[in-house]
Order: C-alpha cells, then structure tokens, then sequence
C-alpha cells in the first residue's frame, strides 16, 4: 500500500542515494563517511525496532550482536581468513545463535525482568571480549586488511562501500516491511498489543518472540560486520551497554514500529552527537561537554516527544 | 593455595556482598513499590563516593565527610525524583530506561564537569586503617571489616523498619498492592519520595564506603550497577530479602572466582586451560549463574508476593 | 446420557487462608447453555479462569470433550476449541475490527510462521472474518480501528472473535456488562441465535440474560455450587434466594 509515508521514506532514500556524487562535487569526503556511518546504526536500529517497537521487547542488550558481528570478521581476519563471505557469514551466524541461547532464557521472561537480563548478558560478552587478550581485550584490535569479496567489490573504496551498506539497507527496509506485515508479523504485534488476548485466540507468545528474537540477532550481526570495516577497528566498547542505550534511542527518536522509523532516528542521533561535538555554530564549552546536553536532551524527548519523528509526518492511522 | 587465602577471599566477598546489598536493597524497592526501572542508581552512588570524598577533605574530618556526603547524596536523590522521576512512574519501562539512561549521560558529564575526568584520590582516616589480626596467620585491612559491619548493621535496620515499623508496613503493603495504599488515603507521593531517599542515601553510602577502595571516577556508578540487576534478578524484585541473599551470593562467586578459578582449572584440567578459559569464565560467572537461576526459578530465590 | 462436553470434578483453588474454588463439580452437555450466577465475591471469575486454564486448580480436574484438560495452557485449550470472551474488554485496540477478528481466524489457520506474504491480503483469513463479522453485526464496521469502536461495539468484537476461531464451547465471562438497554438486548438475542448449535458457558450478572439464555443454571456461592437446575427451579430455590438476600430473581 502505497501511501504518503512511502513517497517521503523513498525521499529520504533518493537523497541517501545522492550522497556521493554530491560530497564529491562539495569535496566534503567527510559527509560520505558519516552518512555511511547512520546508515550502518539504521541498520542495526532497524533490526532492533523488530523487537522493540513490534514485538514489544525491551531489550537492553542488543549492542552485543553489534559486537558479535565485528568480533567475527576481526577474529577471522586476525586468523587470516579475510574472505568477507566466510567473515559476514559468521558474524550472521554467530549473533543468531548468540540470540538463540540468550532469547532461550530471556524470551520466558519480560517487564523489568527481560530489561536486566538481557542488560546482563551483553555485559558479560562485552567482559568477555575484554578479558580475552589475544584479541586485544581491552584496547580492541585494528582491522588491517577490510573483507575481501573475490573482486566483486573493494570496500576500501569508500563509495563503493556506500552503496553496499545503501543496498544493504534498503533490502532490510523491504524485508522488515513484509515480515511485520506477514502472518509472522500479526502475531508478533498481536502479542505485544494484547498477550491475553492473543493467548486466549490459540497463540503461544513464545515462540514467535524467540524467532523473532534470533532474526533481530542476525540482523545486528551483519551491522556488526559492517561497522567493523566502517571503523578498521573494533574494540569491546562496541559491546557496551551505553551503545545498547544509544540503539534503543535510535528506535525511539525515530518512532517505535514504523518502517522508517530507525533510519530517521539514528540519523537524528548521530547527527545530533556530531553537531554537538562540532558544530561551529555552539560555543566550545558545548562540544566539551556534549554528554551533558545529550543527556538532557534524551530526558527530555522521552517526557515530551514519545512518539518519535516517525509521528510527525502525516498520515499516522495504523502501522505501516 | 591455602586456607589463608581462601579465608581472606571469603571475607573479600562478604565485603562486595555488603556493598552490593546496600545498592541492590534501594534498587529493588523502588522497583517493588514504585514499578520504577531507575538505571541512575549508580549515578546516585558515585554521587555518594564524590561527595564524601570532597567534604573530607574540605572539613579534615572522615566523620563529617561521611554525614555531609550522605546528606548531600539524599538531597541530590530527592531533587532528582521531584524533577525528572515522578512523571515516570506512569510510564513504562522503556521510557523509564530512556530517561534513567539520559540522566546517566548526564550526570557522569556533570561530575567530569567538576572534578575531572580522571580518578581522584579518596583515603581513610588514620584510625580506620590498618589491619586487624583475626587468627595466627590471618590479617585483614580493618576498613573493610568496618564496610561489612556497616553493611550488616544496615541490613538489620532494614529488617527492623521493614517488618516492625508502621514505614515498614506501608512499604511492604505498596509493595503488593499499590492501588490499595493510595486508596487508604496515605500520601502515596510522600511514600515515593520517602522510599526513593532511603534508596538514594543507601547507594550514597555504598559509594563513600567504596571510595578508598575501588577508584573514584565518572562511570564508576555503570561498573557495579549490572551486578547490582544480577543481585536482583537472582533475589527476586521487590524483597530485600531476596537483595541480600542475592547479594551475598553474587559477591562471593564473583570474588572467590576471579580468585580461585584459575588456579583451580590449572591444578585440575592443566596449566594453559586455566590460563586461557580461567579469566574469562571467571568474569562470566556470575552472570552464568543468573542464567541457571532464572532457568529454575524465573521469579528469583524470594520473590515478594504480588510481584 | 450423554457425555458431558466440559466437565469439573472436585475443583479446589486457594489463595492462602481463602478458598476461592472448594471442591466443584460442575457440567456442560454438548449444545446447553449453561449459566453460572453467584454473588459478589464468589469466586466466579477463578471458576472461569480454571476452565480458560489462566490458573491451576490446586486439586481437582477439568475434562474437554472426553480429554483431561487440567495441564493444558490457555492457547492449547483455545486449539482444542474452547473458546474465551473476557469480562473486561480484551482487544487489540490498535488493529481494526477486522484485523482482530481475522487474527483470530489465523490463530487457526495453520502454523503462523510465515514470514512473507501479507497476512491483510491473505483472503483465506479475511473471507471467513468477514463473514463473522457480518454475523455479529459489526460489517459496517469493519475497518474502523477498536479503539475507536463503541464500548457496545466492542463487546460483539469480544464475541466475534471467540467465534472465529470455530470453537465446540463458548466460556462468556458478562458478556453484556456495561452495556446499555438496548445494545444488551441486541447481544441477548444475538447469543440466543447461538443456542443449540454451540455450547456456551455463561457467567453473568444481568439476570434478563441469564433467564432468557439458559437451559440450566449453576449458582456458586462462596465457592461452593449450591444448586444446579432449570430457570424455574432455581427461582423457587430457597437456599438461592438467601444467598442473594432478597435480590430480585
């Protein structure tokens, strides 16, 4: 169904999608970078907003698949193996049965319980990651040579890695759309609308949540993946709850259980964490201190803005 | 290994289990009674630690350093609930992380603010340092016999307001049913405030006492804060009960652990297991051991009735 | 005579010192309408949320078309076809009336894992939902959203969507509750279009309802079923009248 919402979220993909030859003509390389960048978190915001804004799930652990998913293209690589097929497959493979066993025990529970655990349990990967030395614990490891894919595209070219991520997220825009809109999909926000309701028609919450759950996780990985090559770098911060914090705002800002939703909202987070540390236009003892804003900031979008930017558009009637 | 050192361990993990039952017993209270999900706890603990830490040196008297700390933090607590948290309580849980979360930013900037970003220097006083001779070969450093005492003796006070005050009986009432006390005609808000300061002085506390040992730093409130939800996960929300079982078995599988795991995979399976798996799994373990709770018992070990 | 479609035998449920269920016996032949009325306080919604399988009995056994149901959860029991309407509204307000009702046709349409065709363009659960629809009286009002729908309205989507889902007995926790004259009316003669071809339990207040509706009535009391029997001889039932205390049967 095409409706206004659409023609506005393929705006806001056309211009994505102009990104390049326009930083080229600006000779502005910087904007392809962090343009590339949101896209990346809108990734990993959008496999978030599955379980989140549809399914109802606050999961406060989902930075570990951010992790996950860096860590197996870093380990791979430390090992030698730079073939990206071998290294993305794993970080999709690896954060979905990360998911599987944590969902396993987390899924059963909810309210204030699933917040704390799954909380729980990415830090524990995240100490994890930091007490293993080989692969540079604390300090993180380099990603010296970027995945390889046999010649089909060179991620150190910093356009054609553009496009691949832009690709990448529109194909996950189109496959959310039809998962939330499939029978899957009904049934998962079913359970998060009314789970007595849905209970007492024939469904058993639970294992949509888990399916749910593991998709999300693979999802992540792969913004894992990709973030890794983004940075050359990964270190155990990817891990940290604060990042999770920072995804769950992604969600939120944006506006819970919309399509363009967690695209809009990691836009507007990073953006906002980018002008605050830069923009010329703020005095310095703003860009010193730009937690502190921030943190005022966020407080204040969830007194007043709960409905996202997703809500400010027009033709807000039901989902999307 | 010997039983020095085993003794020496345990009482390490008695003396985290203290710390971590002062911080989880406000925590779960304000769950309990207020359905609040408050991640700024920790932001109220490294207040605590700050500020005891300033005074200090400010008045020249550890004493005078632990009151006006302690007050200090209780205001900062009660401030923050009037401010930002009381239209949190209708909300759900995902606001309620979000808001807890931006205070959290906010907070540890505000610190950094003030006093820098690196750790700053807190001591004890003369005659809290030192060590105490319990046995033959045992010495141990006296302050933190004192942390476990403070940390018994609060864990006492608590069961006597809890179960023999009429604060303690609205409480425990709010605890189970939040519409009834309301309907009583008790002030419902006053008993929030009221509840959300006793949590705040208590992670004020914990913070002062953790100063001299662990480092006094923007984010030191975060680092305890998941052992914290992990004491409370495996307790039970709500019951303090729970909080101080769960607390006392968190420290000490976390202590003993990261103490003893190495050493025991080395002697058992070999040397360069216990080098690679030992560390690791040590710093996993608690949070392994959250996951075979939760798989038996999901509520928690004493989940408080009407939870 | 005939096997009972749903069946309790000595059902017991306690809330620490209370007895909410003590020791029922209670039974529905295939096709009555039987209601169960009591006093505040008498524990009829623990009674249904037994049968609905939200709480374990302590002792005691629920059986289902010959089948002992007791461990079963509510959705296995809603599979099996027992189906529940709930006394406070419980829909999807954010989904419109027709999303609810085919959501339930889904809930038993097959498995749900299917993760790519739309389930709103799926006709082989919209066709069925709007013929429920159409059923209950609410085809007009098919694509409003149930938030937006009449209280009134709501109820029959209550009832609409325990329907779609094909059950062989119908659990109707007040179905007309909170409603006004008229619309209870409507409903009162909507459900007794119902009669014979399902089997309904009743729980409800509105005596119009109950003595219209019903073939037999049970009258729970503190627990406990003190009399089992037609409209008329519960009416003349002296141990009924005083349980009520001079309300108007």
């Amino acid at each position: 169904m095409i409706t206004s919402r659409t023609w506005i979220l393929a705006a806001i993909l056309l211009l994505l999608a102009a990104v390049p030859p326009v930083a080229a003509l600006l000779q502005q390389p910087f904007y392809l970078d962090l343009l590339r960048r949101v896209m990346i978190f809108a990734i990993a915001a959008i496999s978030l907003n599955l379980i989140l804004g549809y399914g109802g799930m606050v999961s406060f652990g989902h930075a570990a698949y951010l992790g996950i998913g860096a860590y197996a293209v870093g380990v791979l690589a430390h090992h030698g193996i730079d073939n990206g097929w071998l290294q993305w497959g794993l970080a999709i493979g690896a954060s979905a049965v990360v998911a599987a066993a944590i969902g396993s025990i987390s899924v059963r529970t909810s309210g204030i319980y699933f917040i704390m655990i799954t909380l729980a349990f990415t830090q524990m990967l995240y100490y994890l990651g930091v007490s293993i030395e080989e692969y540079g614990g604390d300090d993180g490891m380099r990603l010296k040579i970027r995945s390889q894919f046999s010649g089909l595209i060179d991620l150190n070219d910093p356009t054609a890695f553009y496009y691949l991520v832009f690709g990448i997220l529109v194909l996950f825009l189109y496959l959310t759309h039809r998962l939330v809109n499939s029978r899957f999909g009904m049934v998962l926000q079913a359970v998060r609308s009314n789970e007595a309701r849905t209970r007492a028609i024939g469904f058993s919450p639970y294992p949509y949540r888990l399916a749910t759950f593991i998709i999300s996780g693979a999802m992540c990985g792969l913004a894992g993946a990709l973030l890794a090559n983004q940075t050359a770098f990964l270190t155990p911060e990817f891990m940290n709850w604060t990042r999770s914090g920072e995804l769950m705002f992604m969600v939120i800002l944006g506006g819970i259980a919309s399509t363009a939703g967690p695209l809009l909202g990691a836009a507007a987070l990073l953006l906002l964490e980018d002008a605050l540390q830069g923009w010329s236009v703020l005095p310095k003892w703003v860009h010193e201190h730009w937690q502190l804003y921030l943190g005022v900031i966020l407080v204040l979008v969830v007194l007043f803005a709960r409905r996202g930017l997703a809500g400010l558009l027009p033709g807000r009637e039901r989902n999307d | 290994m010997n039983l020095v050192l085993v003794a020496e361990q345990t009482l390490n993990g008695l003396q985290l289990g203290v710390m971590l039952f002062l911080l989880a017993a406000g925590l779960t209270l304000v769950f309990g009674i207020m359905n609040l999900v408050n991640l700024a706890h920790g932001a109220l603990y490294m207040v605590g630690a700050y500020l005891a830490a300033y005074f200090y040196e400010a008045t020249g008297s550890f004493a005078l350093g632990v009151v006006l700390g302690l007050a200090g933090t209780l205001v900062v607590g009660i401030a923050v609930e009037l401010v930002a948290l009381r239209t949190l309580y209708e909300r759900d849980h995902l606001d309620q992380v979000l808001a807890t979360f931006g205070l959290i930013l906010f907070f540890n900037e505000l610190i950094a603010i003030l006093w820098g970003r690196a750790a700053i220097y807190s001591t004890i006083p003369a005659y809290l340092s030192g060590h105490v001779q319990i046995t033959d070969n045992l010495r141990y450093p006296l302050y933190r016999l004192v942390i476990i005492g403070v940390g018994l003796a609060v864990a006492v006070l608590l069961w006597f307001v809890v179960s023999r005050t009429r604060l303690g009986m609205l409480i425990r009432a709010g605890a189970s049913n939040r519409a009834m006390v309301a309907a009583l005609g008790v002030d419902i808000r006053l008993l929030y405030t009221i509840v959300f300061g006793f949590g705040a002085a208590l992670a004020g506390l914990a913070g002062l006492l953790a100063g001299p040992i662990f480092s006094v730093q923007p984010g030191m409130g975060e680092l305890i804060l998941i052992q914290v939800f992990v004491v409370i996960v495996i307790g039970g929300i709500g019951s303090i009960r729970g909080a101080f079982a769960g607390a006392l078995i968190v420290g000490m599988v976390d202590t003993l652990g990261r103490a003893f795991l190495k050493p025991v995979l080395s002697a058992v399976i070999s040397p360069t297991a216990g080098d690679a798996a030992g560390p690791a799994l040590a710093s996993m373990l608690i949070y392994l051991l959250m996951a075979v709770v939760l798989a038996f018992r999901p509520e928690g070990l004493f989940p408080s009735r009407g939870s | 005579m005939t096997e009972p479609l749903l069946e309790t035998r000595g059902l017991r449920k306690t809330f620490g010192a209370l007895v909410a269920t003590d020791g029922v016996d209670f039974d529905v032949r295939p096709g009555e309408t039987h209601a169960v009325i009591g006093p505040n306080g008498a524990g009829k919604t623990t009674f249904i949320k037994q049968l609905s399988g939200e709480l374990r009995p302590d002792t005691g056994r629920v059986r289902f078309a010959g089948e002992d149901v007791t461990p079963l959860s509510v959705p296995r029991r809603s599979r099996k076809g027992l189906a529940r309407s709930f006394q406070i509204t419980s829909i999807y307000r954010d989904f419109t009336a027709l999303d609810n009702v085919a959501l339930a046709v889904q809930a038993h349409a097959g498995h749900s894992f299917r993760f790519w065709n739309s389930a709103r363009e799926d006709s082989s659960l919209r066709r069925p939902a709007r013929q429920v629809l159409e059923n209950v009286g609410l085809e007009k009002r098919a694509n409003i959203l149930a938030a937006n729908l009449s209280h009134g309205e709501q109820r029959q989507l209550e009832i609409a969507m325990a329907l779609a889902t094909q059950p062989r007995l119908l659990l109707l926790d007040e179905p007309v509750a909170g409603m006004g004259k008229d619309e209870s009316l409507r409903m009162i003669a909507f459900l007794a279009s119902l009669k014979g071809d399902k089997t309904i339990v009743l729980v409800e207040h509105d005596m119009d309802a109950v003595f219209t509706l019903a073939d037999r009535i049970s009258v729970l009391v503190y627990g406990r079923i003190i009399a089992t029997g037609t409209p008329v001889e519960i009416r003349a039932n002296q141990e009924v009248r005083a349980a009520y205390l001079g309300e108007d049967l």
